[in-house]
């Protein structure tokens, strides 16, 4: 079968099983190394290094010695670098391909934050060492803290924690310290059924309660549906509201104003999930619509590496209502210069921190790498970064339109494309098989079954990144893949699927029914 | 004599003896795909109509069972907690999730008989 460009999108040879399934000697394919386990490398009776004979040493073990071998696999150096070469090119990455993973902002990691990384002023410096040593560190945190103020309108940061489900507690432990501090017993946090599932986890790990709020028919929040949950829970109930703008559905919530309104009326924070502001970067400031917290992913819309690649981040912006309660470690400035604020004795400010999150200031290397992605753009190029997200999301939902559904009906997203697989309905193919077929095309597939406000959710992010070209083959290659699906008498071969890859579909229900949680060699 | 309900979540209740055994239908286990694991209420948890009463975790999902009516429960299934697989294999019999007292027979009223739940179940496909 061929694409409208005449690329081949399934394997010629499927009409030859013998081709197909036929194993190489080795083990091997092509030059994809068959990789076993390090245990199963072997090398249990050599060894690797080379240490001096240790039997001058007088024994202090008590009797405790061990008395079998150690069972530690001795390999060689090659060995046990070809074996991480190996995986590392198993191992599929925004480095090798189009990663339209949704929800997550794959966007390409430029290069020019790797170098700035790589300083030595950033490298070599360590949390302990004295901060009159490091002051152009806490430069950088000031200045990165600058821009992520200024880009959403808001009073206060915490940069320390780690990952976006962190930060998520972070504004929320903040909410609570405001309420805790007003003597307020409001518990109830409005979440709706949209969400992050990371979204009511956080929540409830508080100690509120969640509450939800049912999506409208076009799949945005209503303003009169979060007055009613105000009104049926009691207004002196409510501690807030987490909400996604854009949300899961790849949809700008139009009435978010009006939301912040009804929750601060009923005496509740306004807690919003950044994860989406990749759509929104450079064009709308979150403070503007209400918003009182609100946590970043520096490596989703800042372009730090995740996904395996690097450690995440998720610094946290304040209202002027919460900008007290900020954990610590925090930025001074003085005429000494820049102190990070370690200990609040609540001498001489009116900070009253919540406590801490991390045991240091939190991901310094991530930092340096998103300013650099800041400086590199300007505010021009980061509002320009986010109108070609959404850009290429509507070209692919343009693109497929006509062969896939849209859930909550024919209108522009914004970062992200959802479709739902109604269209697929009686062919016998799922989501799922589209998503393993995709593979064996050299794609990582779209999010999957998520949001599960859908059924059979396929959430596409091609990012700012894709150039025409690579998103016009991911959408040949899925429209072909659909039309197929669609026309019958594949269905076998999109079950098989993925027949390229190192393994194939995994057996999710024995996994999950009898795990195995330890390696068992088979020569025991 | 067995009677049994259904309710729109997708639950089932076979009252015999004034007794309520409680399950999730055919449909719900197609739609879950493989279950993996069940997470059943402790005997002698009293719940409202309507509330969370057990956990199924399958490949696809994690869902929660609702109890259909008001009551005690008074027995879970243990079978079912080793061998998650029994509510794929058979949701409606021996892959049952626990029983329970009646609190109120008017509650099994307003739930849905064999066909209305069929045409419910169609209407909503």
């Amino acid at each position: 079968m061929l694409n409208n460009k005449g690329r081949v999108t399934r394997p010629q040879e499927s009409t030859d099983d013998h081709i197909e399934t036929q194993d190489s000697y080795s083990g091997h394919k092509g030059l994809l190394m068959n990789e076993p386990l390090l245990f199963e490398v072997g090398g249990l009776d050599k060894t690797g290094v080379d240490l001096p004979d240790c039997s001058e040493t007088e024994n202090m073990l008590g009797g405790l010695e061990r008395a079998g071998e150690i069972g530690l696999p001795g390999l060689s150096e090659p060995e046990a670098v070809r074996h991480y070469v190996r995986l590392s090119q198993q191992n599929y990455a925004i480095d090798s391909g189009f990663y339209p993973l949704g929800s997550c902002t794959m966007k390409h990691n430029p290069r020019l934050n790797e170098k700035m990384a790589r300083l030595p002023g950033f490298t070599d410096i360590h949390p302990l060492q004295p901060q009159s040593s490091v002051q152009g560190a806490l430069q950088l945190m000031e200045q990165l803290s600058h821009w992520l103020l200024e880009l959403t309108g808001m009073e206060a940061i915490a940069l320390s924690p780690k990952a976006g489900a962190h930060g998520e507690l972070c504004g929320m432990m903040a909410i609570k310290a405001a309420l805790e501090a007003a003597d307020s017993s409001r518990n109830i946090v409005l979440v709706p059924e949209s969400a992050h599932g990371t979204n009511p986890a956080t929540a409830a790990q508080l100690g509120f309660k969640v509450a939800s709020i049912p999506a409208d028919a076009d799949g945005t929040v209503r303003a009169h549906a979060v007055q009613t949950a105000i009104e049926e829970n009691g207004a002196e109930t409510i501690a807030g509201i987490m909400l996604t703008n854009p949300n899961t559905c790849g949809l700008f919530e139009r009435e978010i104003k009006a939301i912040a309104d009804a929750v601060h009326e009923a005496g509740g924070y306004f807690y919003c999930d950044g994860a989406n502001f990749n759509a929104i970067m450079g064009r709308v400031r979150p403070g503007d619509l209400g918003v009182d917290a609100m946590h970043f992913n520096l490596h989703k819309t800042f372009s730090t590496p995740h996904g395996g690649g690097g450690p995440g981040s998720g610094p946290v912006v304040l209202s002027q209502r919460l900008s007290a309660f900020a954990p610590v470690p925090f930025l001074q400035k003085s005429d000494d210069g820049l102190t990070l604020i370690e200990h609040e004795d609540g001498d001489d400010t009116e900070a009253e921190p919540f406590g801490r999150l991390t045991a240091f200031h939190g991901q310094m290397g991530m930092y340096v790498r998103a300013l650099s992605y800041i400086l590199s753009h300007g505010l021009d190029g980061l509002a320009q970064a986010s109108g070609d997200a959404v850009l290429n999301a509507n070209y692919v939902r343009a693109k497929l339109k006509h062969l896939l559904n849209q859930p909550f009906g024919d209108q522009a997203c914004m970062h992200e494309v959802l479709f739902d697989e109604s269209s697929l309905a009686g062919t016998g193919v799922t989501t799922l098989d589209i998503a393993k077929r995709l593979i064996d095309e050299g794609f990582h597939p779209m999010t999957i079954y998520f949001p599960l406000v859908c059924k059979g959710a396929m959430l596409i992010e091609p990012t700012e990144s894709e150039s025409q070209a690579s998103i016009d083959l991911f959408v040949e290659t899925l429209a072909s893949l659909i039309e197929e699906a669609k026309a019958g008498e594949t269905e076998e071969a999109f079950h098989q699927a993925p027949v390229h890859t190192p393994r194939r579909r995994l057996d999710e229900t024995a996994a999950a029914r009898k795990p195995i949680l330890r390696f068992e060699s088979s020569s025991n | 004599m067995t009677k049994t309900y259904y309710s729109q979540s997708h639950e089932y209740v076979s009252v015999e003896d004034g007794v309520a055994t409680i399950g999730i239908t055919h449909y719900a286990q197609s739609q879950l795909g493989d279950i993996v694991f069940v997470e059943l209420p402790e005997t002698g948890r009293g719940f409202k109509q309507g509330d969370e009463a057990a956990v199924v975790e399958s490949v696809k999902a994690a869902s929660e069972v609702y109890t259909p009516i008001a009551g005690e429960t008074t027995e879970m299934n243990e079978d079912l907690a080793a061998n998650p697989a029994l509510a794929n294999e058979d949701p409606e019999g021996a892959g049952w999730f626990f029983k329970q007292t009646i609190t109120n027979e008017d509650e099994l009223t307003k739930l849905m008989d064999r066909a209305q739940y069929d045409a419910f179940v169609k209407e909503n496909q």
